[in-house]
This record gives C-alpha cells, sequence and structure tokens, in this order.
C-alpha cells in the first residue's frame, strides 16, 4: 500500500491563520446592527421565598428597553429533567438562580438597571450536603417532587458480588470524595438572538450540540405560541468548551425572550466572574469502592456506590453515572460488578459534561483502590494491572464489546519509560493508572449519527458541510484529511464548513470524543460516493477500467498504465461543460451500529473503546506538601493517529487539565456560594505549571474506525488523578482519597501518617 | 471627562476622543473595532487581552486608554506584514500545533513577541517565565513553548531584528 498523503500528517489546524492574526470571530466579537445588551439579576439567597420584586425604577432608566420577571414569560422547561425555567418564579433554590432580566442599549445602562432592582426576599432553611439532604427531614428543593433524592435509575448488577467477596483473598474498601471544578474556557460564553419579522429565530452561540440546541429552542418557540416557526444555529468560533457547552441554558432562553420582546437582537455575554458562578461544573460525588481479588491477584469484584451532590437544578451532571459505569463495569476484567449511584437535590451550584464524563471521578476512585488492592495483594501495581488487563476480542459485564485493545501496550509503555523498577530519590515515588473510554462515538441519545454534504467544484476544490464542531480540538482539520486522502487532493483543497445549521446536517453533539469517529466516517461515507462517480467518469475519458484508477496528487491515474491520468479539475470540467453536464454532489449520514443501553444498562455503547495509561514520578516535599512532577508518560491506544500533531495537542491539553484537577482547582462553595470566582483564587495551571507529558502513541487500527482511529477529545485527562496520588503514595504512604491534592491536604495527611485511619463507611447492602 | 488622545497604533497615527474610565482594551475593542485583542477576565488574570505599549506586554483591561497618548500600540492586527506575509511567530505557532481554540492566542503571541524582542535566545525556563501571565485551557502549553523556541531559532537565523512596535518583520 502506498503511504498516504493527507493521514497521518502533522498538518496545522486549519483556521490556525486566522486565529493567530486575530481574524477569527468568537461570540465576544459579533456585533448586529440595533443589538442590545441583556443581563441577568442573580439570586442572593442560596434558598429563599421571592415576596417583591420591584422593577419600576429599572424600567424608567433611559436606555431600558425591556425587563423580565418570571411571571411575565411563557412556560419554558429545560434541563436534563426539565426542572428548570429561564426566570425563577415563587422561588429561587441556588445562588445562581436567574430572577429578572434586563435588555438595554449598553450593557453599562443593563448593569445599571439591574442596581435599580429590588427584590424581597424570604429566606428559607437550606440544604448543602447531599447526605443530609437525604434526610427525612431535609428541606425539599423542589418541594413537588416530594425528596432530595431524584428518581434516576443509576442502579446494576452483574454476577454476584457478595458470593464473590466471599471467595476473595484479599479485599480492600475505601471512600473517596472530588469536588466542583469547572471548564474555565478562555472565551467566556455567550449569545445572541434575533428574530426576524415572521419570527423566525436566528441563534449565535457558542455551542457545543448545534441541532440539540435547535430542537431545544424549538421547543422553547412552540412555549411562546410560535410553534411552525424555524430556529438556525449559527456558530462563531468557540473560545473552549469542555463539555460546559452541551446543554442549553436560561441566559441563552431569556436572551430569546428579550429579542422576542424588543424586536431586536440581543446579546448576553458572560463576565469571568459569571462564568465562574453561573456555569455548570463537573459532578462531584462522594464515591465508596470495594475490591476484592483472589490469591493469583485476578479481580473478582468491583462495588461501588455513590452519591452525587445534583445541586438546585439537572443538566447531564446527572446523568455522569452511565459514563461512569463504564469504567466501572470494564476497566480491567472483573467478572462480578455492582453500582449504584443516587443523585441528590442540594442548595448548591449544579453540573454538567465536563472532559471525560464522570470518568475521572470513577476512574481516580477505581484506580486509587487497585493500588490498595495489589499491595494487599502483595503484587507490584503494575504487574496487578497487566494480570488484569483488558483483552481484544472480550466482552465486558455490561456487554461492550472490545474490538482493538492496546492496554497491554500502554502499560508496559508507561513501565519502560518511567523506568518503574529503577532507583528513587528521596521523597520520590511513581504511580499508574489506566483508562477505557468510548472511542467509536457513544450511543446515548436515540441517534449517535452525523450528516455530511460534500460538494466538488470545477477546479477539484471540494467543500465539505459537516453536522460536526469545531471548538478547537481540530475536527474541521481531520475532517480535511479524511477526505483529501480518499479523493487524491490536498487538504488545502479541503473546506470544512461547520458553523452554520441552514446548511450543515445533524450531528448529535461534540461529547463522547465521538467526533473524530464519526464526523470522518460521515465524511468518507460522502467521500467514497464522489470518488465512485469521479472514476466512473474518469474510466470513459481514459479508457481504463475504474478498479485500475487511483486518486492521487490531485491526479487520476491509472496504475498500469502511467499515460493515462488526468487532473481531477479537468475531469471535473469536462464533466460539467457538456449537454446534460453534471457536477459532483454527494450526501451521507452516518449513524454508528452501536447500542443504546437496555433497562440492565448493557450493550454496547461504542463502536470500539479507547485505552490508555499514565504513568508519574513525582516528588513529594514532605516540610510544605507540594508535589512536583519530574516525569510524566501518557500512553494511548489511539487506533490510529490521523494528525500526531493536534492528537499530543489533545493528550498535553487534556492531562494538564488533569494535573490542575488533581493538584490546585476547586471550586469553593460556601453555604452555596462560590467563594473564589477569579483565576486568581481559582488556580487552572500556568505556563509554569505545564507538565513536561511524553506521549506514547500506540495504533491498533481500528476495523471500523475511519482510517483506524478511535476518539482521543477525554482521555487525556481522565487517569492523571490516580496516577498522581497513586505516585504521592508511593513516595509517602499517604494515601489521599479525596481531590484536590493541595498542599495542606498533603501536608495534613503527612503529619497524620502513623494515626489510625478513620473509620469509612461502606457501601450499603442491597 | 472625555480627552483627545494621539498614539501609533499599529504603525499609524491615530486621534481618538477616549472617556478617562475607558480601559485600553475598551478603546481598540469597542471604538476601533480592533477586536483580535481578548477579552478573558477584564482583571489582568488570564493575559488574554495582552498588546504591546511601547514594546512592552500589558494587560490591556487594566491599562486606561488615556496612558497610550503619545506612545506606540501593537495589536495582534499589526503584526503580519501588510502583504500578509505573517510574522514567524505567528507562523511557528501555526505550525507547532500551539493553537486550539485560538482565544488565547492573539495575547498569547504578543507576549511571546515582548519575550523575544528582550531576550531572542530564551531558556525554557525563560519562555515559561515570560508566559506565565497568559492562561491558555485547551494546549497544555507545551507546543506554545515549541513554537516560541521555533520562532526565537527563525530570528535569529533570518538575522531579524524585531523591534518592538514596528510593523510586521
Ligand atoms: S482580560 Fe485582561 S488579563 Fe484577562
Ligand atoms: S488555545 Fe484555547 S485557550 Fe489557548
Amino acid at each position: 500500500m502506498e503511504a498516504f498523503t493527507a493521514v497521518g500528517h502533522r498538518i496545522p489546524k486549519l483556521d490556525a491563520v486566522e486565529k493567530a492574526t486575530g481574524r477569527a470571530r468568537y461570540i465576544q466579537d459579533i456585533k448586529l446592527p440595533g443589538m442590545l445588551y441583556g443581563k441577568i439579576l442573580y439570586s442572593k439567597y442560596p434558598h429563599a421565598r421571592i415576596v417583591h420584586i420591584d422593577t419600576a425604577k429599572a424600567r424608567r432608566l433611559p436606555g431600558v428597553k425591556a425587563v423580565l420577571t418570571g411571571d411575565r414569560i411563557p412556560k419554558i422547561r429545560f434541563g436534563f429533567y426539565k426542572d428548570n425555567v429561564p426566570l425563577k418564579t415563587g422561588k429561587v433554590r441556588s445562588r445562581r438562580d436567574e430572577v429578572v432580566a434586563v435588555a438595554a442599549t449598553d450593557p453599562d445602562i443593563a448593569q445599571e438597571a439591574l442596581d435599580l432592582i429590588e427584590v424581597h426576599y424570604e429566606a428559607l432553611p437550606a440544604v448543602f450536603d447531599p447526605e443530609e439532604a437525604m434526610q427525612e427531614d431535609a428541606p425539599l428543593v423542589h418541594e413537588e417532587h416530594k425528596t432530595n433524592v431524584l428518581k434516576l435509575p443509576w442502579k446494576l448488577h452483574y454476577g454476584d458480588v457478595e458470593e464473590a467477596r466471599k471467595r476473595a483473598r484479599h479485599v480492600v474498601k475505601e471512600r473517596f470524595r472530588v469536588t466542583w471544578v469547572t471548564h474555565c474556557c478562555l472565551g467566556t460564553s455567550g449569545v445572541i438572538a434575533e428574530f426576524d419579522q415572521s419570527n423566525n429565530l436566528t441563534v449565535y452561540r457558542n455551542t457545543q450540540i448545534p441541532s440539540l440546541a435547535q430542537k431545544d429552542f424549538m421547543d422553547a418557540l412552540r412555549a411562546m405560541g410560535l410553534g411552525d416557526r424555524r430556529v438556525r444555529i449559527i456558530k462563531p468560533y468557540i473560545g473552549g468548551a469542555f463539555g460546559s457547552k452541551l446543554d442549553t441554558y436560561a441566559f441563552e432562553y431569556i436572551a430569546i425572550l428579550l429579542a422576542y420582546e424588543t424586536r431586536r437582537p440581543v446579546c448576553i455575554l458572560f463576565d469571568r466572574k459569571e462564568e465562574f458562578f453561573a456555569t455548570s461544573t463537573r459532578q462531584p460525588a462522594i464515591i465508596d469502592i470495594a475490591q476484592g481479588c483472589d490469591a493469583e491477584g485476578r479481580l473478582l469484584f468491583r462495588d461501588v456506590s455513590m452519591i452525587l451532590d445534583n445541586g438546585a437544578y439537572t443538566s447531564w451532571g446527572a446523568t455522569t453515572p452511565s459514563v461512569m459505569m463504564m469504567p466501572i463495569s470494564s476497566l480491567y476484567r472483573v467478572p462480578n460488578v455492582r453500582y449504584h449511584a443516587r443523585c441528590v437535590y442540594t442548595n448548591n451550584t449544579w453540573s454538567q459534561a465536563m472532559r471525560g464524563y464522570g470518568n475521572p471521578q470513577a476512574t481516580f476512585a477505581i484506580e486509587s483502590s487497585m493500588d490498595m488492592l495489589a499491595e494487599e495483594a502483595g503484587i507490584d501495581p503494575v504487574e496487578f494491572r497487566l494480570i488484569n488487563v483488558n483483552q481484544p476480542g472480550e466482552v465486558t459485564p455490561q456487554g461492550f464489546r472490545i474490538t482493538t485493545c492496546g492496554l497491554r501496550e500502554c502499560i508496559e509503555e508507561v513501565k519502560r519509560r518511567l523506568d518503574w523498577d529503577g532507583p528513587k530519590g528521596l521523597g520520590e515515588g511513581v504511580g499508574i493508572a489506566s483508562l477505557i473510554h468510548v472511542g467509536g462515538g457513544a450511543r446515548v441519545y436515540k441517534s449517535d449519527g452525523c450528516g455530511t454534504l460534500l460538494k466538488m467544484d470545477d477546479y477539484g476544490r471540494v467543500e465539505v458541510f459537516t453536522g460536526a464542531t469545531d471548538m478547537g480540538q481540530g475536527a474541521d482539520t481531520v475532517i480535511a484529511q479524511v477526505v483529501a486522502e480518499e479523493l487524491g487532493l490536498r487538504v488545502e483543497d479541503v473546506r470544512v464548513i461547520h458553523q452554520d445549521t441552514d446548511v450543515c446536517p445533524w450531528d448529535v453533539g461534540a461529547h463522547a470524543s465521538r467526533t473524530t469517529f464519526v464526523a470522518c466516517n460521515s465524511a468518507l461515507g460522502a467521500a467514497r460516493r464522489i470518488k465512485e462517480r469521479l472514476l466512473d467518469l474518469a474510466s470513459r475519458e481514459l479508457a481504463e477500467s475504474p478498479e485500475a484508477l487511483i486518486l492521487r496528487d490531485r491526479e487520476v491515474r491509472s496504475r498500469r498504465d502511467p499515460e493515462k491520468r488526468m487532473e481531477i479539475g479537468k475531469l471535473l470540467r469536462k464533466a460539467h461543460f457538456r449537454l446534460k453536464g453534471q457536477m459532483l454532489m454527494a450526501d451521507y449520514f452516518y449513524d454508528p451500529a452501536n447500542e443504546n443501553l437496555d433497562r440492565e444498562f448493557k450493550g454496547n455503547l461504542s463502536m470500539t473503546y479507547t485505552f490508555g495509561a499514565h504513568g508519574v514520578r513525582v516528588k513529594v516535599d514532605e516540610e510544605t506538601g507540594k508535589v512536583r512532577i519530574l516525569k510524566y508518560v501518557a500512553a494511548h491506544d489511539v487506533g490510529r493517529a490521523i494528525n500526531p500533531m493536534l492528537l499530543e495537542g489533545q493528550v498535553y491539553g487534556g492531562a494538564l487539565m488533569g494535573v490542575g484537577y488533581t493538584l490546585t482547582e476547586q471550586l469553593i462553595v460556601d453555604k452555596g456560594e462560590v467563594m473564589n470566582p477569579n483565576f486568581r483564587d481559582y488556580k487552572v495551571p500556568t505556563a509554569k505549571d505545564a507538565v513536561a507529558v511524553e506521549t506514547a502513541i500506540i495504533e491498533t487500527v481500528d476495523r471500523d474506525g475511519p482510517y483506524g482511529a478511535k476518539g482521543i477529545g477525554e482521555p487525556g485527562c481522565v487517569p492523571t488523578a490516580p496516577a498522581i496520588a497513586n505516585a504521592v503514595y508511593d513516595a509517602t504512604g499517604v494515601r489521599i482519597r479525596e481531590l484536590p491534592l493541595t498542599l495542606e491536604r498533603v501536608l495534613m495527611a503527612i503529619r497524620e501518617k502513623g494515626a489510625p485511619n478513620p473509620v469509612t463507611p461502606q457501601p450499603e447492602g442491597r | 471627562m472625555a480627552r483627545t488622545i494621539s498614539f501609533l497604533l499599529n504603525g499609524e497615527a491615530v486621534e481618538v476622543r477616549v472617556e478617562d474610565h475607558w480601559s485600553l482594551l475598551h478603546l481598540l475593542r469597542e471604538e476601533l473595532g480592533l477586536t483580535g485583542t481578548k477579552e478573558g477576565c477584564g482583571s489582568g488574570e488570564c493575559g488574554a487581552c495582552t498588546v504591546l505599549v511601547d514594546g512592552k506586554a500589558i494587560n490591556s483591561c487594566l491599562y486606561l486608554a488615556v496612558e497610550a497618548d503619545g506612545r506606540e500600540v501593537l495589536t495582534i492586527e499589526g503584526l503580519a506584514a501588510p502583504d500578509g506575509t505573517l510574522h514567524p511567530i505567528q507562523q511557528a505557532f501555526i505550525d507547532h500545533g500551539a493553537i486550539q481554540c485560538g482565544y488565547c492566542t492573539p495575547g498569547m503571541i504578543l507576549a511571546a513577541k515582548a519575550l523575544l524582542d528582550e531576550n531572542p535566545d530564551p531558556t525554557e525556563e525563560e519562555i515559561r517565565h515570560g508566559l506565565s501571565g497568559n492562561l491558555c485551557r485547551c494546549t497544555g502549553y507545551l507546543q506554545i513553548f515549541e513554537a516560541v523556541r521555533a520562532a526565537s531559532a527563525s530570528v535569529r537565523k533570518e538575522g531579524i531584528r524585531v523591534l518592538s512596535g514596528e510593523r510586521g518583520r
């Protein structure tokens, strides 16, 4: 086989020039004629009755064009549990509750108007601890719901955990805690909503889910009595997403309502403080885990029980257990698995998808526990993992059909590069953790599909209209690469258009590391249709059978006769400019043959699964508690690296986000209030903190992947925390059970070393 | 209070009326339509708004517009040559995968320029230090460091003296 000309090459991101020159337009950079600026007044209390709202002064302020309160808007309900409304009526349930919204000709006037609004509250008893919220007499966050525990089905049991527990030679159990962290996209959230004269709606929004947002907004229009109107979503450049833009939020509906009220475009942009307290976080959790193995170190069971602080409303955070199940049931071979998660309303902020979607939380507990069990069994942590490693061809208890699997290779690579058995300096330790993630889409919605429209011009150039979303990860570029490869073109001959639902086909959204796999397969499907027609045209022009023809270097040429060749552009012109001429266009909708999970949460969720292992060498300063990362190896089974440079960028960025999650980042939430809504007090890793991650790319070439590729957007941040925590244990003998591993926490644990462990509650029997 | 200031913006003289409380960022983005300079926090904590004033990298969100009076301001829009040729730092960022979402990029590139103008051959430590005021959430910084090293090499090799405030190369 000839070498690839586009796939596998380190091709710069297609939009990098626009971005490097400041020309790329983000939501912050768009101004429509006549545009108004919307602002939102949030609750002053975590839980309170709204007694009275006085907006008279605000309405009189010159420049104010609309003031909206919850009682003046149609009934729009949104969110996964449909428990949220754009502006609250009756009571507020969290500090981020939206109470009043204004639109004005200028952002300063809008702000001034907010300051003139008086809201009288009557404070209600609030609950901030999910375990307290589960008690009988706890204040109810949603009275109509009768209990604070959400009615969600997160419960599975495969095999017989109790029986396996009896057989187990070694058993460990522990409680782990993970807290709120947030995406910290450099570009904050924003939206512009505009109605045309006939009440068709256009929404400019940095979203990861153009098609689903379109549907959400159509539902909103229905509630507004505009059910038959159209919705168009335009995505400007997105200044980072990481899951934060996977849902629709109150501020978007508010912009729509204000635009409808004023008949003018309305823009709402979050400032950094709002971005910190009014966008949704990673899902916090209290995790009880028990695992056992036999005398040879073979895992016999895994028993996990979780309590998730749902906060006041429900977005995708409440569904993270559906992904936590994946590592719980399927990371390493474990025959007996039980899992139960309860999501509990509190008066705290509420969570959303964030890179890894629950997987980093679950993997922190599993992989920390794996090290504890290895120690209990007297087996080296790497050996212990290799004894239990996943293998190609296996079907996991959850029904995942593992096709390719490079986990063994990843673990061995980490061991080698980290010099696992080599000497360690004073205060040094090594740690490892693995990961499994969906790598071939994830059928979490009724469709996991992505559409592509493809058209060729008269010069051998192609436009690809894709449903996919590029938010910086490089979807545009890898799609161009596979299309160029398939059609024998150069990447610069391909333009990828993904910004507008009026011209781009449907896609379920940029989540689950699915875009490379699903959108590239979709683009390939369309490209193959074009290719077939190109070869057919060429075979007539060149008097050669289509099978003997190939597309390469902008030419169609015969494999057997080098004289038979023609420039693709010329071929296209010959087909076009003649009687009954034709131009080449194609469509394709790729919906992977993966399965929705059934009632027992079984099913082959993804076409393929991606694996990886991270290893770190740390040095812990026992005086200060500081954890210094000396070496970091990230080994990933990626199927195939369509673009190694962009792929490394995903791993570097993911790993550093994981390092932040592990060592420094936490939203400090006190009585429902975010106390550190700024970059001074919320510690995102800076250039000084950047870890020199070494990547090891393992190519297993998956049979279903586009050119064999699997997804790699999320995996980079999945095993970081347990790898570091395990290394800290190796260095100090101290097991940290709660993230982040701040200086104080590590230091405290080192000081307490030797003191008996506090009694930890065990997973409840079911 | 409003007053008129004049300064050199990307090599061209501008005269503009500004309010006393306006930040340079506001002047550039909202009044002059130069939206290449980004706002990430508005309070000096992220570096997205970095521009060069008399060759020094400053956070334009904290810098009062009136202070620019009589000075030279370089924004991302003024970095490439008028014929479109990219500055070596821009090219290096593109070639080395240093740009993902791109929101940090204009500020990052200008911070890198200030660094290389002062220290054409920085060590890794110096690069990290020079960029420590510019947050990037996407890249993990490593490819940014690579880009700065590459730009430093090409600047030195081509003997280009990258003068502050100078237009393009
Ligand atoms: S916007 Fe100026 S430092 Fe963040
Ligand atoms: S590229 Fe997204 S913040 Fe740097």
